[in-house]
């Protein structure tokens, strides 16, 4: 394993971008570091900036207006980094598909490396997709 | 000179992209832009693609904590349009999930407020007991969030007889929880010093800016879609209309937490008067014509407006969402204030909660960043922390 990425599985700090979301996988992505669930156990993190984020947890179905921001908060994130997309609208707009301002998806302009499906995903389910992220990147 | 202080549209905590743009002279607020539209998603267009059923799955993704407010407000749209009548049982469900949904809004506001103020064992708390309700709705609907209950003439899902004393015994457990919340409220000097008198709404502000919610019952008006127009199960349960005069972030706080006592006793009696039933008429077509809807979310009222030909798809869809006119009385209230009160004022009326976190301060001379992002935040938690030496706790 080479050190970057021991360095970056070791105690993942998360930039949270919504992008045009309902708010419900930003409501849950919150949840998960909440008493119930605690991911701050694990070292996980939220951040307030892109600059110290290992990790950027994307939602919702990328409104034509954000995609500037988008990119810039992208170009802030340190490289190597994971991009996780939440929720059914960062997978492919989901209910939002067909609407005039839903042009492109997440994985158009920025390289998705993990999808968590759901509407929103359950906490649980969040968790899992992380739990698997590091696994897969420690092999 | 004034300084720009940019807020957003970007802020790591949650919900949607906003912008405002807070113009300083020292430490106080002399002007506010607002620039929204960063999360439009095009809704009432989309809209007129989706059947009526889908309508209903479609608003109820408009924000994810209301999520129960607009179909409410769809529905009521819809039988507004066709002349329905809901069964009796299917009105309690409805009144009994719309109250979860306000208690799980408080206290996501409560929590995030704390957060604001440096009180993270406020936010960590309000959280952890908001699992309760989220518990329960998880087991009515099937879902935490999005719980697609409601459509045209009834809902989805019966509410199962067994469940009831479980229900009952978790709302029993959000009594002292409330008690908790308001105690802390009430009797911290800190808070006190912190919350009251700053960023006052007026009535008559409130009135010109055509405010709705907790942010104008703060302020002495007494407006509430479920009293003013009832619906769903609402005229048939006892309840206050909770109303405060001073229009401070305090009073809107109070409100907040003063409405968790009657959503509970809401959902307390529906479930007493419940009984076994139909649930759902089958409603096949709505015919043309015209249909409104109102509902009370969390933030204020919810209305909805349709136009029908009598084809399966609505002809035109409206929406008109609390948080709109809400953000826009910060213009008021923030004016005259300090910076370090700033971002608890845009908050109060419960928009948008950390997108200071999201802040730089550029100098408009020279086009400088001085502060950096966070800085807001951390303001406003030392000031909380100054507050609480001086008065040595
Ligand atoms: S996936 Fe669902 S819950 Fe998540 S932002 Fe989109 S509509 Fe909201």
């Amino acid at each position: 394993m080479s050190l970057k990425i021991q360095a970056l599985t070791r105690s993942i700090w998360v930039y949270h971008l919504a992008t045009g979301s309902c708010n419900n996988c930003d409501i849950e992505i919150l949840d998960c570091i909440t008493p119930r669930f605690d991911l701050e156990r694990f070292g996980i993190q939220l951040v307030g900036s892109p600059c110290h984020a290992d990790a950027l947890l994307v939602t919702g179905n990328m409104t034509t207006k954000n995609i500037p921001r988008v990119k810039a908060v992208y170009e802030q994130v340190p490289k190597p980094n994971v991009i996780i997309a939440i929720g059914t609208c960062a997978l492919d707009h989901g209910m939002f598909d067909g609407s005039y301002t839903s042009r492109v998806k997440v994985d158009d302009i920025l390289p998705v490396d993990f999808y968590v499906p759901g509407c929103p995903p359950k906490p649980e389910g969040m968790i899992a997709a992380v739990a698997k992220l590091i696994a897969q990147l420690r092999q | 000179m004034s300084t720009i202080i940019p807020i957003g549209p970007y802020h790591p905590l949650q919900e949607e992209p906003e912008f405002f743009r807070l113009h300083v002279e020292g430490e106080k607020v002399v002007h506010l832009d607002i620039e929204l539209g960063y999360n439009h998603r095009g809704i009432e267009k989309l809209a007129e693609s989706k059947s009526w059923d889908q309508v209903v799955f479609l608003v109820e993704r408009i924000c994810g904590i209301c999520s129960t407010s607009h179909p409410a407000a769809a529905i009521n749209c819809m039988e507004d349009l066709g002349a329905i009548v809901a069964p009796e049982r299917a009105q309690y469900i409805r009144a009994i999930i719309c109250e979860l949904e306000r208690i799980h809004s408080h206290l996501l506001w409560v929590g995030l407020a704390g957060h604001f103020l440096g009180y993270n064992t406020v936010w960590m708390w309000s959280w952890k007991y908001r699992e309760i309700v989220c518990d329960v709705l998880e087991k009515v609907t099937g879902n935490r969030q999005s719980y697609a209950m409601f459509k045209a003439g009834g809902v989805r899902r019966d509410l199962d007889q067994d469940d009831i004393p479980w229900i009952m015994e978790s709302m029993d457990k959000m009594k002292p929880v409330v008690d908790l919340f308001r105690g802390a409220v009430m009797d911290d000097p800190v808070l006190h010093a912190r919350l009251k008198g700053v960023g006052c709404l007026s009535a008559e502000d409130a009135i010109n800016y055509a405010v709705v919610g907790p942010t104008a019952r703060a302020s002495g008006i007494r407006i509430d879609v479920r009293k003013d127009d009832p619906y769903f199960a609402y005229p048939w349960v006892d309840f206050d209309i909770v109303v405060y005069e001073e229009g401070d972030v305090y009073s809107k706080a109070m409100c907040r937490i003063d409405e968790l006592y009657q959503s509970v006793s809401i959902i307390e009696q529906c479930l007493k008067k419940m009984k076994p039933g139909p649930i759902d008429l089958n409603i096949k077509e709505l015919p043309p014509g015209e249909g409104i809807g109102r509902a009370e979310a969390p933030r204020g009222e919810v209305f909805h407006y349709t136009l029908s030909d009598g084809s399966n798809f609505p002809a035109r869809y409206k929406v008109r969402a609390p948080s709109y006119t809400n953000i826009l009385s910060n213009e008021k209230a923030v004016i005259g204030e300090t910076v370090a009160d700033a971002a608890l004022i845009l908050a109060a009326v419960d928009p948008c909660y950390c997108c200071t976190e999201r802040l730089t301060v550029i100098d408009e001379e020279n086009n400088k960043s001085v502060l950096g992002q966070a800085d807001l935040l951390k303001l406003s938690q030392a000031k909380t922390e100054t507050l609480m030496k001086r008065l040595s706790l």
